[in-house]
């Protein structure tokens, strides 16, 4: 093992790494090197630095410290009783690798995550460790990211959140039944704890001293999670309920939702049935309309009877087309709530209209100008010169917005 | 006859900014305006520009920045464009509110295509290593060719990005170099011949070990990443082998047999049952433990921890709240929030040392509702308060306490049986079946929700000496 180049490492660790959604940069605390005394910037807002073909962006460096883990969790590449190929980093090989891509622009930084490795506690200290020789010793001032290993003790948890701009916790699966089932070495309570942690310790972060002094920042990214969806046999209602709570209780920044995925020697205790991606992108569109849109969670999953989403329209399309009667909306009278409602227009767009019919009425080509796909918008609104007349109410509506009809494969 | 004005390819920011409000001092209209880089051929009728004014012009901070932007775009018309913008904010400054004038409109969709291609610069240019590693300042080279002259207002993110190091980055109009902490512009030139750089094999095998070949997105790889840009980027010549070998490799994955596990499993686990208890899981206490593993009713589900009671265990006076809150359900422990806090300031004031005694609450666990980025306290139910009177009664038992003092509702309800008409009961004494004495009295978190602070001064000094009574009873004082 010890004779592994650091290439064969780097293609093991990467590759157990992938599955990990989560790649933002964003959101942290503003930072150079101007000085030059150091390496990296931080702007707040994110940089993709490449894509792979599935769609992804790769943002950071993401590799697990080593996937050797003591854990059997059936969902997971690396468990335990897996016969993938393994291998472990040191310390200095992971340094050297993040700040050699960083110098040549491939990277904003370090995502890090791990499989358990003797102990919980031995294996974060060595995570916090890379991090620590990172700022500390090499003066690196881009983004890093730490998976936080939830049994792992809170000093080693505090430290880490002060090293690495976003912390997070896995929740795993939708429920503490799956969990208990899939991950019988995880303690979803235990999971919430360590989460719960974070979140004091960031607060107690902004208080300042009796001199006024501010405590040094806790993860200034925040924090954030994944769930895999339709490794159990949860409903869209059940993960965006438990999504809702997440938001709620520990401020997260992010739940990432990731669709189960097969991986390479896949445990017998799994369904082979592989969930559509389309799923995972309609729950991401949900978790949007639930944060910044105003919609209520069973607003949304009541459209269908089974709770789950429809696969062929979005949620805000479906939840429009099953309240007919609140449209057209007139887009020169209507209240911010409602414009939000809308197919088609965003946040953005609802601005945009709300600050120009200040001045004057907006007819049909005005939104087109504004970036409201309208293709979707039209029967739904009304503006000066344009009305849907009997759009809205036609029979046909639903089936103009479905997808096309595919031709089976003859094969 | 039309003024020309010609601008420079380096610094043409501040050269339009300059032409610009000499033209508009000097009131020439836009129609009298030719304006062109340093390629376009002269015109027939071209006369000489206005003298430099430094009068003052006034224009929304919105114009300029995007005006800044847009002097970057590779479209010949843009410095026309905005002049007629200009010229017409003079007598409309409201205009850039009017998110559908066609003119801004076009302004704004050339200030988006800059800072698009603004961002895939700072995202694609990959740099090549010039010197040696081991040189004290390490120096490095790239190529690239953007769509737009974005080199010159993208240049100080590298160099806030970069400030250790030297660097250039060669483009076939500008060429921007960062030497010692300081950034240069000169002109652009032909590709040239940069060193092979070692790195580029390792980032090309992380590239191709990162994809998930069971989720091929083509479409959206190439929306965000176009293919112009690959020419320049190590990692792109994998994508077409990574596409062509992705369904076989899933193929291959959902064909493979479940293997047996390695043999080495077994020890392992062995090796797991041995782990030292983890910290969080707190002191030995068989009562606490059982408390922090209780399912008796749903709440458990939601909240993050089951928050037992806490102080001595021959404590003489108990006191027992509603359940934890937000703050309470986050730490662990009992009446540590905004409303422990007020509870905190009345205990000093009636001489309550809250370290003597024991507190607890009458539910264990956090009952909420989610809203948005906050947790709304929802009141526990009655039967949710029973399935909890089990773990009150054994820590009643396992104190002893000589008095008790029930804050709010639900503590009434838990020990008394009736938590109805608190503001009508509080003060009076009940005794429970072991004749232990329970003062009844309000809920801290009460007094936070009455607003007119006459009321609230009055609950809190009832409060008080509600409290003041529980104390005496519990040192066996007469009252």
């Amino acid at each position: 093992m010890s004779t592994r180049s650091i290439e064969s490492k780097l293609a093991i660790l990467s590759d157990a790494a992938k599955y990990d959604a989560s790649c933002a940069s964003s959101g942290s605390t503003k930072r150079d090197s101007r000085d030059g005394k150091g390496l990296g910037s931080n702007t707040g807002s994110g940089i993709c630095h490449a894509y792979a073909p599935d769609g992804r962006c790769i943002s950071l460096l993401k590799i697990l410290m080593t996937n050797f883990c003591i854990y059997d969790c059936a969902y997971c590449v690396n468990r335990v009783s897996s016969n993938v190929e393994r291998a472990r980093f040191t310390v200095d090989e992971v340094v050297k690798l993040t700040i050699e891509f960083y110098r040549r622009n491939y990277i904003e930084g370090l995502f890090l995550s791990s499989g358990i490795i003797r102990s919980p506690d031995v294996t974060m200290s060595e995570m916090v460790q890379i991090a620590r020789k990172l700022r500390h010793e090499e003066n690196f001032r881009g983004y890093i990211h730490l998976k936080t290993i939830p049994d792992a003790a809170p000093e080693l948890i505090a430290e880490a959140g002060l090293l690495a701009d976003r912390l997070s916790i896995n929740v795993e699966l939708p429920t503490d039944a799956a969990v208990t089932q899939y991950a019988p070495e995880k303690d979803p309570a235990q999971i919430r704890k360590a989460m719960g942690h974070v979140r004091l310790r960031k607060e107690n972060s902004k208080d300042r001293s009796h001199t006024g002094k501010r405590p040094p920042k806790f993860a200034p990214a925040g924090q954030s999670t994944q769930v895999i969806v339709g490794a159990d046999a949860s409903n869209d209602a059940t993960i965006l309920g438990q999504s809702t709570r997440l938001y709620s209780s520990y401020g997260l920044k992010r739940v990432y939702y990731s669709a189960f995925s097969p991986i390479p020697d896949s445990s017998k205790n799994l369904p082979l049935i592989r969930p559509p991606l389309q799923r995972e992108h309609r729950l991401y569109q949900a978790d949007w309309l639930l944060r910044f849109y105003g919609f209520e969670l069973d607003e949304i999953t009541s459209v269908t009877q089974d709770g789950n989403l429809q696969l062929d329209y979005d949620p805000k399309l479906a939840w429009a087309l099953a309240h007919r009667g609140l449209f057209p909306l007139d887009v020169n009278r209507a209240s911010r709530e409602l414009l939000l409602r809308v197919p088609g227009f965003g946040v953005r767009t609802v601005n945009r209209i709300l600050s120009t019919r200040r001045h004057r009425n907006l007819r049909y080509e005005d939104l087109t100008r504004m970036g409201v796909s309208m293709k979707k918008a039209r029967a739904f609104v009304t503006a000066t010169g344009w009305s849907p007349a009997a759009l809205t109410d036609s029979a046909d509506l639903r089936a103009k917005f479905a997808p096309p009809p595919e031709q089976l494969s003859l094969l | 006859m039309t003024i020309r004005m010609t601008m420079p390819m380096i610094g043409t920011a501040q050269a339009w900014r300059d032409a610009a409000r000499g033209l508009i001092n000097a009131n020439v209209a836009p129609c009298d305006v030719s304006w062109g880089d340093e390629t376009t051929p002269a015109g027939l009728w071209d006369s000489l520009p206005p003298p430099r004014t430094d009068k003052v012009l006034t224009v929304p901070k919105e114009f300029i920045s995007i005006a800044r932007s847009v002097v970057w775009h590779s479209d010949p018309s843009r410095f026309a464009l905005l002049y007629r913008v200009l010229w017409r904010l003079r007598d409309t400054p409201h205009l850039l509110s009017d998110r559908a004038d066609p003119e801004l409109a076009q302004l704004r969709r050339m200030e988006k295509n800059v800072h698009r291609c603004q961002h895939k610069m700072k995202a694609f240019v990959r740099f090549r290593e010039l010197g040696s590693p081991e040189d004290p300042r390490r120096s490095f080279a790239a190529w690239f060719e953007p769509s737009h002259f974005t080199v010159e207002p993208t240049a100080p993110f590298f160099a806030r990005r970069f400030g250790d190091m030297d660097w250039r980055i060669i483009t076939p109009s500008v060429t921007a170099s960062f030497v010692d902490g300081k950034i240069a512009f000169s002109a652009g030139q032909s590709k040239p011949p940069l060193p092979e750089d070692a790195s580029e094999q390792l980032w090309t095998t992380y590239f191709r070990n990162i994809f998930n070949p069971a989720r091929v997105k083509v479409k959206a790889m190439q929306s965000e990443m176009p293919k112009k840009y690959w020419k320049n980027m190590p990692e792109a010549a994998a994508i077409p082998d990574l596409i062509a070998s992705a369904p076989a490799r899933v193929r291959a994955m959902n064909e493979a047999a479940p293997t047996l596990p390695p043999l080495r499993v077994e020890k392992v686990q062995q090796q797991l049952a041995r782990l030292p208890e983890s910290v969080w899981s707190g002191d030995a206490d068989a009562l606490r433990a059982e408390i922090s593993a209780c399912t008796r009713c749903p709440l458990h589900c939601h909240a993050t921890q089951a928050v037992h009671g806490e102080g001595p265990m021959d404590a003489p006076l108990m006191i027992v709240g509603e359940q934890p809150g937000d703050t309470e359900d986050l730490a662990g422990r009992p009446f540590v929030g905004p409303a422990g806090k007020l509870f905190d300031e009345i205990c000093a004031k009636a001489d309550v040392d809250r370290s003597r005694a024991y507190v607890t609450n009458a539910v264990k666990h956090f009952k909420f509702i989610p809203r948005g980025k906050r947790r709304i306290h929802q009141q526990p139910s009655t039967t949710e308060i029973e399935q909890c009177k089990w773990w009150l009664d054994a820590e009643r038992t396992a104190v002893q306490p000589r008095a008790i003092i029930a804050l709010g509702a639900s503590a009434a309800q838990s020990l008394t049986g009736n938590g109805e008409g608190i503001g009508k009961r509080r003060g009076k004494v009940h005794l429970l079946d072991d004749g232990t004495p329970v003062v009844l009295s309000f809920h801290p978190s009460y007094l936070l929700r009455l607003r007119d602070p006459v009321a609230r001064q009055e609950a809190s000094e009832l409060l008080r000496l509600d409290l003041t009574r529980a104390h005496q009873l519990a040192q066996n004082i007469s009252v």
